[in-house]
């Protein structure tokens, strides 16, 4: 049967280890063991683990990753009384919350949000630095820097969520707790303080990105495997030797939608769609709380929400106030 | 490629697909059939505004929904008489009825809330029915006094069908749903827990295991904390505005979340789905939700919680407080308590005070 119908990676190369083409970062740090061929690993990508470069900012990454991690997850325990049986039923619904609205931008005793603060500030220079090692080894290799912008896209709303728009409204409190159904429950209040975030534009461009990005992943990647067996796979060759499987791929959308990407702007794409994922999201969640606080009414104002007839017109406020 | 070859192929296609779609039921069936949902639209097409209903559970707790018949009528001549104030000793609220009539009630009450236990269960084995040495019998009277007053000063909630012992007793001393404040959690005093922010974060049967705070009844149905959160005079933040957090949301999220299950009815049961803050466009039932969380507030405030000094230990909940009410305890799960029906007609006592003559 043709390789390309599988669902796993069918070739692995074996042979001596892959050094890696020469590069010109005198500073870098010689990489760390001898590497090694993985079966498993060669389902999925390439079999071959290793050297790994640890690097400066690599390790402090590492570092400061693992102890904002663990802090959670000590957190846990503890809120479990120690228990593992517990933390593991349990484990779902626990979580580390952040510090109450009182204490505004102070930073509130450890166990009143005190153990978050500091959880997140490791987070934060853990993925700070990894955002530097993306964009430092691309240098290394003379690549574009095109990862380190894509991945600082998912910063942005990371940033916003974690410190812009906590400082902007002048608490903490606003920040996403650290929890599995928690950060859900938290993101569900969030939409019904705000006046339901559906009727913000920036979310709604935002899942559009995001469904998007899932659509063109599954066309190209489709495009890609049904070509394959013409070359197809060696698609980047293909940008600029145009063969017959770059031919028969644009062919095929021409005659499916009337429309073809080629094979260099795929890519870009696919970039922009999951960088403006982030972007608009980032967007919509700083403008939440701080510009405008209830979406509904914005969207009313703007023209953007419909009226519909009030079916139910003697309904009034038992209070009588406008809520 | 031979075209026997082709074939073989299609058949072979055709098994696998079969195949495939043989395990698709058979886990299906492991999981349930597909639940049959009655969906009924409530609001202007498009918006998203139905209320749905399982037919399947609603038939399988029928019973337990049925209001019970009248134990029996009365004839004019039985109205009449001397009452039982007059007759028996320490009759306190239910003095001026007429002997007939009281002891018509005596008996529905046992049906209604004591069927096993009978009589004895508030006037002792002894059967000295003056006496107040139980606690059962204090607790009683003052239920009489609560539903009279449900019945006469809330009928922005209960409307002309009322509500008798039966609405939350359904046969058992203690109804099935009620609620006690939170224990306070040891381990959350420790250092290093993080946060001790209550009853947050842990599977709430309160909150449908969501990880919303699970005291919520404390706050709104015993304290009178604001449940208004959004901000409906402007689209825009206001220098003075005092809304809600995304803390004090989940805690008014956590009794929607309540008032959902207890009810069995979904959020545009009573909210306009595009703007649950809005009062334009709501459902008129979230008028009659409105009053009956008042309603809660004062029967826990007024009724339930003082009663605690009067129960035993057993009866009391982990932090020593009296069980109390909410909204599943007459509804239990459904929109209108028995569907409605008004069986406290049946029994004028319940509907008002009533004065010794």
């Amino acid at each position: 049967m043709a390789q390309y119908q599988n669902i796993f990676t069918q070739i692995q190369v074996r042979g001596h280890i892959e050094e890696g083409v020469a590069h010109d970062d005198s500073q870098a740090w010689d990489r760390t063991g001898p590497g090694f061929f993985s079966y498993i690993v060669g389902i999925f990508g390439n079999a071959q683990i290793g050297p790994i470069y640890l690097g400066a900012y690599g390790v402090v990454s590492l570092i400061f990753g693992t102890l904002g991690i663990n802090i959670i997850g000590f957190n846990f325990l503890a809120q479990v009384d120690w228990n593992i049986f517990e933390f593991i039923r349990q484990l779902f619904w626990l979580s580390l919350e952040p510090p109450a609205p009182e204490y505004g931008l102070s930073f509130p005793p450890m166990n009143q949000g005190g153990w978050y603060m500091l959880s997140s500030l490791f987070i934060l220079i853990s993925v700070i630095t990894w955002w530097i090692r993306t964009y430092r080894r691309a240098i290394a290799l003379n690549m574009g820097t095109h990862v380190a912008w894509a991945f600082a896209s998912a910063i942005w709303l990371f940033l916003v969520l974690g410190l812009f728009r906590p400082l902007l409204l002048g608490s903490w409190s606003e920040m996403v707790p650290y929890g599995i159904f928690s950060h859900l429950d938290w993101t569900a209040a969030f939409s019904i303080r705000y006046g339901n975030l559906f009727y913000n534009p920036f979310h709604a461009l935002s899942i559009v990105f995001l469904y998007g990005s899932a659509v063109l992943f599954a066309m190209h990647g489709a495009t890609i495997l049904a070509v394959s067996r013409f070359g197809g796979d060696r698609e980047i060759d293909q940008i600029v030797n145009r063969g017959t499987a770059s031919e028969r791929a644009a062919l095929f959308w021409r005659w499916c939608m009337g429309f073809n990407a080629s094979m260099e702007s795929i890519h870009r794409w696919a970039w922009w769609f999951a960088v403006l994922t982030t972007l608009t999201g980032g967007i919509g969640i700083l403008l939440t709380g701080t510009v405008v606080d209830n979406w509904y009414l914005w969207a009313v104002k703007h023209d953007f929400a419909p009226s519909y007839p009030d079916l139910y017109p003697n309904v009034v406020d038992p209070l009588g106030g406008s809520q | 490629m031979s075209r026997r070859l082709e074939e073989m192929k299609l058949n072979s296609f055709i098994i696998k697909v079969g195949i495939a779609f043989g395990l698709f039921l058979v886990v299906l069936g492991g999981v349930g059939l597909p639940v049959i949902l009655d969906k009924t639209q409530t609001g202007f097409r498009g918006t998203g505004m139905f209320v749905s209903v399982n037919e399947t559970i609603r038939e399988e707790e029928k019973q337990f929904h049925a209001a019970p018949e009248v134990l029996y009528e009365l004839t004019p001549e039985e109205e009449e008489g001397p009452t039982a104030g007059e007759i028996y000793e320490n009759v306190q609220v239910l003095g001026h009825l007429s002997d007939a009539r009281f002891t018509r009630l005596m008996a529905a009450v046992t049906e209604w809330v004591s069927p096993e236990e009978g009589c004895a269960y508030c006037h002792g084995e002894e059967g000295n029915f003056a006496s107040d040495d139980l606690y059962t019998k204090v607790v009683s009277r003052r239920m009489f006094q609560m539903t009279q007053t449900i019945n006469s000063q809330w009928q922005d909630h209960v409307g002309n069908v009322g509500v008798t012992c039966y609405t939350c007793h359904r046969g058992q001393p203690v109804p099935a749903n009620i609620w006690f404040e939170e224990p306070v959690d040891e381990s959350n005093d420790a250092i290093g827990v993080g946060w001790d922010g209550g009853s947050q974060n842990r599977p709430g049967e309160n909150v449908a295991l969501a990880t919303l705070p699970n005291d919520h009844f404390t706050a709104f149905l015993l304290n009178d904390n604001n449940i208004r959160l959004q901000n409906m005079d402007d689209a825009l933040p206001q220098r003075d505005g005092d809304y809600g957090t995304i803390k004090s949301t989940e805690w008014t999220y956590g009794l929607m979340i309540h008032m959902s299950e207890g009810l069995g009815v979904n959020c545009v049961f009573c909210h306009n789905s595009r703007n649950f803050g809005a009062w334009e466009e709501s459902p008129p039932q979230r008028v009659t939700a409105w009053h009956g969380i008042r309603m809660a507030r004062q029967l826990n405030v007024e009724y339930l919680d003082p009663l605690q000094p009067v129960y035993p230990d057993i009866r009391l909940g982990e932090n020593g407080d009296a069980p109390k009410a909410n909204c599943a305890t007459c509804h239990a799960g459904i929109n209108k308590p028995l569907y409605g029906a008004p069986m406290a007609n049946d029994y004028p006592a319940l509907l008002q005070p009533g004065s010794l003559p």
